[in-house]
């Protein structure tokens, strides 16, 4: 089908082991927006995981602060096809966010203020592999990138890592986000190259 | 501008005549939030995403999100009550 | 060739046909008008656009839609392409993509920000940069038409040396009868020009464009934050928002 456009190469795609398959390097860091973006005051800023149960834990801004925070280095994979190599990050790991809350489910709805949502395998959360950050390259998370705080979790496509994060619903079932109901992959390994839905 | 990252219904033009016969920018919408009904072509268009997003101007809320991947179109119509597609009159029978 | 007799007419803007490239020409520093000769153009409407679609050798696609400029003439149809600095298709259409060369779109499509020679009210197009395009084939159409309809246009733009067909805007003013053109210069002006570079407010639109009383169609297209500054003119200067049409130009990424 088509044709090839004589001397069209497009936006560089690297065969570089580093990066997944079908993923370009880009220096900057493209917005991308799905709305609005959501203006947060961090007085009224909260965050709270819901189990199953019902049960509710919220750290307000300062409380959040107030725990141990960790700076991770990641790669990150946008599913629009480009990957920024050794980004660097300041928050709470979810370990700390979830270590006293008791559950049973094995899925997790991220709630985003605006709004947005998408699903994920607790599991994914735990073990040193997600974090809630609020700082971006040693300054303050721009709005433009999630802030006042955003879900990091870098071993999979970046629309995973909720920006302006609300919240955190356990579940004892999968129940898929935004993109996740629109056709993107429900757990989205960006090495598996797991963009849509049947991939 | 973040806050202007988006542009309006026009541009749903091509990507929409891929699945249906007519043209849908010219057709009105009512949103299932608001209720505020207006042209397609008018709605807040979020491109710079994994899919295209169209949202109410009134009220912000997503009306309709379209998604392309390599094998299918998922279209997500849920935030809108109804699409009325301007139509010529049918010609009578002849008989 | 044998054709089937009637699938294909309904949908005729869905499908991807082979254009190609048979004249080129600068507008501006950074803006090139594309000439496309389009076997079985079905013609077009103006401010009605096309999508445009690029694959690499890989089978990487990139596509885009750009307004066309000119007014339906056979087959064939002319696209004026701003550059978009880093972009991954302007920057290819306007320098490497050479006459002769073969070209994907789909069209045309878009059957609400257009302009019927057939509707009998006055017309104020505010253009803002690139936006004078969709507008240029609304002018453009008005003459092939030999239509009598009162038309004004604004165009803003940042200097003299950014406007697109301004020698055939000038022409048109004088030879078309009924067609004023007004500009507005956001950074930098004319010599002897009557007032300092400014963006576009009340003012302009006000002494420039048609009173409301006169129900005038308009047509209103550039940047997201100029189409929703003059839109919000328009409305405050009394003008039915249902005859406010708009067309936003994001950053396409283009």
């Amino acid at each position: 089908m088509g044709i090839v456009s004589p001397g069209f190469q497009g936006r560089p795609r690297s065969s570089q082991p580093s990066l997944p398959p079908g993923q370009y390097l880009t220096e900057d860091f493209p917005v991308l927006s799905a709305g609005p973006t959501p203006r947060v005051s961090l007085d009224n800023w909260e965050f709270v995981v819901t189990t199953e149960a019902g049960a509710e834990h919220r750290w307000s801004w300062s409380e959040m602060l107030a725990l141990p925070n960790e700076t991770p280095t990641v790669d990150i994979h946008c599913v629009t096809r480009w990957s920024k190599l050794q980004t660097n990050w300041k928050g709470v790991s979810l370990d700390t966010l979830l270590a006293e809350v008791e559950t049973a489910a094995d899925y997790a709805l991220v709630h985003s203020y605006g709004g947005y949502t998408t699903n994920l395998p607790l599991e994914d959360l735990l073990d040193g592999q997600a974090w809630l950050v609020h700082q971006y390259e040693g300054g303050e998370l721009p709005a433009e990138h999630g802030g006042p705080a955003r879900l990091l979790v870098p071993h999979l496509y970046f629309w995973k890592s909720a920006k302006w994060v609300r919240g955190i619903q356990l579940m004892l079932t999968d129940e898929p986000g935004f993109w996740e109901t629109a056709g993107y992959h429900d757990y989205g390994d960006p090495w598996r190259e797991q963009r849509y839905q049947g991939d | 501008m973040a806050d202007q990252d988006y542009t309006d219904g026009n541009m749903l033009a091509g990507p929409m005549r891929e699945l249906f016969a007519v043209d849908l920018t010219a057709a009105t919408g009512r949103c299932a939030n608001c209720g505020l009904t207006g042209p397609i072509a008018q709605m807040r268009v979020y491109q710079h995403a994994p899919g295209l997003v169209a949202r109410c101007p009134g009220c912000e809320e997503v009306v309709m999100r379209l998604v392309r991947t390599p094998t299918s179109a998922w279209l997500d119509l849920r935030g809108a009550v109804f699409v009325q597609v301007p139509m010529p009159a049918e010609s009578p029978a002849s008989w | 060739m044998a054709r089937a007799a009637v699938p294909g007419r309904l949908n005729r803007g869905a499908s991807w046909r082979v254009a190609q490239l048979v004249e080129s020409r600068e507008e501006t520093g950074t803006a090139r008008t594309l000439v496309l000769e389009v076997p079985d153009w079905p013609g077009h409407t103006p401010g009605q656009h096309v999508d445009v679609r690029l694959t690499a050798p890989d089978g990487y696609r990139a596509e885009r839609s750009y307004s066309i400029a000119s007014a339906a003439a056979g087959n064939r149809i002319e696209l004026t392409v701003q550059r978009v600095p880093d972009g991954e298709v302007s920057p290819y259409l306007i320098d490497v993509f050479s006459v002769g060369d073969p070209v994907e779109i789909r069209g045309p499509v878009g059957g609400w920000f257009v302009w019927r020679s057939a509707d009998p009210a006055p017309v104020l197009l505010v253009a803002g940069g690139s936006g004078i395009v969709p507008l240029m084939a609304m002018v453009r159409a008005r003459r092939a038409a030999g239509s009598r309809v009162p038309f004004r246009l604004i165009y803003s733009v940042r200097t003299p040396r950014d406007a697109y067909f301004a020698d055939e805007l000038r022409q048109r003013a004088r030879d078309d009868g009924g067609l004023d053109v007004s500009y507005v210069y956001t950074r930098e002006t004319p010599d002897g020009w009557p007032s300092a570079a400014h963006r576009i407010g009340v003012a302009d639109v006000n002494s420039h464009g048609w009173p409301a009383e006169l129900e005038p169609t308009c047509f209103v297209c550039g940047p997201t934050g100029f189409v929703e500054t003059v839109a919000d003119i328009l409305v405050a200067l009394g003008h039915d928002s249902r005859r406010v049409k708009t067309e936003r130009f994001g950053p396409t990424g283009g």
